[in-house]
C-alpha cells in the first residue's frame, strides 16, 4: 500500500511538472519579459538587447488577416515613428502559424509590410515560442515594457478600435506617459476583442 | 377576398421583417436584460463574427447542439462590426439559414462588458458562456466537433 501510495505521488508529480512546462504562465504586470531573437520583413533579425539606449519597448502581436488587428495597423505604424524619436522602440510579432492561417506567412507580412509602409519591425514569431511566454492569446494583444524589460502595462492600444478619432482613452500612450514621469499606469491592464491566435496543429 | 390579399401581404411582409432583422444592443447589460433574462433557462451564449474564421467553422456546432439538446437555449451573440450588419451579417445568417437565436452586440466599452462576462476573458473569439440558475462556466475556445460541444455542455448542466 505504501508503495501503491508512493508510486502514485510520483506519477502525479510527473504529471503537474510536465503540464505546467508545457503552458507557462502569462505575464503579470512587473514580470521580466523575455528577449527574443526573430526575423523581420527585411530579412534582419531582431532583438530588444540591440537597442541599448532604448527607454523602453512596445511589442504588438498582430497579424495581416485580423480585422481587429487591419483596424489599428495605421496607429501602429504612427506610434512607431512618434515614440521612436522618444526612446521607444515598437516592435510587431506575428505570433500566428502560417499553415493555420495562410494570410499570416511570412511572405504575406512583406507584402502587407510594403503597402502599408510599417516603420517597426515586423516579425514573425518562428515555431511560435515567443507569444505563449508573454501570454499573448490574440491580436491585437499589446505589452509595454521598460528598458530593463519589465511588464508595464498589458491590453489594448486604444477604447475605440472602430476609429481613431472618436478614442476617448489612449492607454497605451498614457501607460507611455505614465512610465516616463516614473509613475505607475492606470489602467495597468484592459480588456479587448481580438482574433485568437492560430496554433499548429 | 380583398381582404385574404391584404392578409396575405401583411403576413409575407411580417415574416420577410422577422427573417431579416436581429436585435442589436449597445450595451451588454441591456442584452443580458433583454435576451439571458428567463432564470429557469439554461444558456448556451456564443461570441462570435463573421471575420473569425474559427467562430465560423464552430457555429455548425453550435446550431445542432440547439436543435438536438433541449435542455438549453442557444444564444449566439454576434460582435460584428456595427456598419457591417446589412452587409456582412445579415446575408451570412440567412445563407447559412442560422436558425439559433441571434444577436448583435457592439459594445466598444470593453474593459466593461468582457470581465462582465468573466473576469478572465481576455478579449479573444470564439468564447462561450453558460448560464444555469444564474451560474455562469466560461471558455475561451473553440469547439472542434459537435461531439465536443455537447459533452462539454453536458458536463456542467447535468
Amino acid at each position: 500500500m505504501k508503495i501503491l501510495s508512493a508510486l502514485l505521488l510520483f506519477v502525479s508529480v510527473i504529471f503537474t511538472t510536465a503540464f505546467t512546462s508545457n503552458a507557462p504562465t502569462p505575464y503579470k504586470i512587473g514580470d521580466t519579459a523575455t528577449d527574443f531573437k526573430l526575423k523581420s520583413v527585411d530579412g534582419k533579425m531582431y532583438s530588444m538587447s540591440d537597442y541599448k539606449s532604448a527607454k523602453g519597448f512596445i511589442v504588438v502581436f498582430t497579424c495581416n488577416h485580423c480585422p481587429f488587428a487591419k483596424k489599428y495597423e495605421d496607429r501602429i505604424n504612427d506610434l512607431s515613428k512618434n515614440y521612436k524619436s522618444k526612446g521607444y522602440v515598437l516592435f510587431a510579432i506575428n505570433p500566428n502559424d502560417p499553415v493555420a492561417e495562410p494570410a499570416d506567412s511570412f511572405d504575406m507580412m512583406k507584402v502587407r509590410a510594403k503597402e502599408k509602409g510599417f516603420a517597426f519591425p515586423y516579425l514573425l514569431d518562428e515555431g511560435q515560442k515567443i507569444f505563449p511566454q508573454y501570454g499573448a492569446t490574440k491580436t491585437p494583444h499589446v505589452f509595454l515594457l521598460d528598458k530593463n524589460r519589465v511588464v508595464k502595462y498589458i491590453g489594448a492600444i486604444d477604447d475605440n478600435v472602430d476609429s481613431a478619432s472618436d478614442v476617448k482613452e489612449k492607454y497605451l500612450e498614457n501607460a507611455i506617459v505614465a512610465l516616463e514621469s516614473g509613475k505607475t499606469p492606470s489602467p495597468e491592464i484592459t480588456k479587448a476583442i481580438g482574433c485568437s491566435i492560430k496554433v499548429k496543429k | 377576398m380583398k381582404y385574404f390579399v391584404v392578409l396575405a401581404f401583411a403576413f409575407l411582409f411580417s415574416s420577410q421583417i422577422q427573417a431579416q432583422k436581429i436585435a442589436v444592443f449597445d450595451h451588454y447589460s441591456d442584452l443580458e436584460k433583454a435576451v439571458l433574462n428567463d432564470e429557469n433557462t439554461t444558456y448556451v451564449v456564443n461570441f462570435w463574427a463573421t471575420w473569425c474564421a474559427p467562430c465560423v467553422k464552430e457555429l455548425p456546432h453550435f446550431e445542432q447542439l440547439n436543435f438536438e439538446n433541449k435542455k438549453i437555449k442557444v444564444v449566439l451573440v454576434s460582435l460584428d462590426f456595427k456598419n457591417q450588419y446589412e452587409a456582412k451579417l445579415l446575408p451570412f445568417l440567412k445563407k447559412k439559414a442560422v436558425k439559433s437565436e441571434v444577436v448583435l452586440l457592439t459594445d466598444k466599452d470593453y474593459n466593461t462588458w468582457l470581465p462582465a462576462v468573466d473576469k478572465d476573458w481576455s478579449g479573444s473569439i470564439p468564447a462561450t458562456l453558460i448560464i444555469k440558475n444564474g451560474k455562469k462556466f466560461f471558455v475561451e475556445k473553440m469547439f472542434s466537433s459537435y461531439e465536443e460541444l455537447n459533452q462539454y455542455v453536458n458536463s456542467i448542466i447535468n
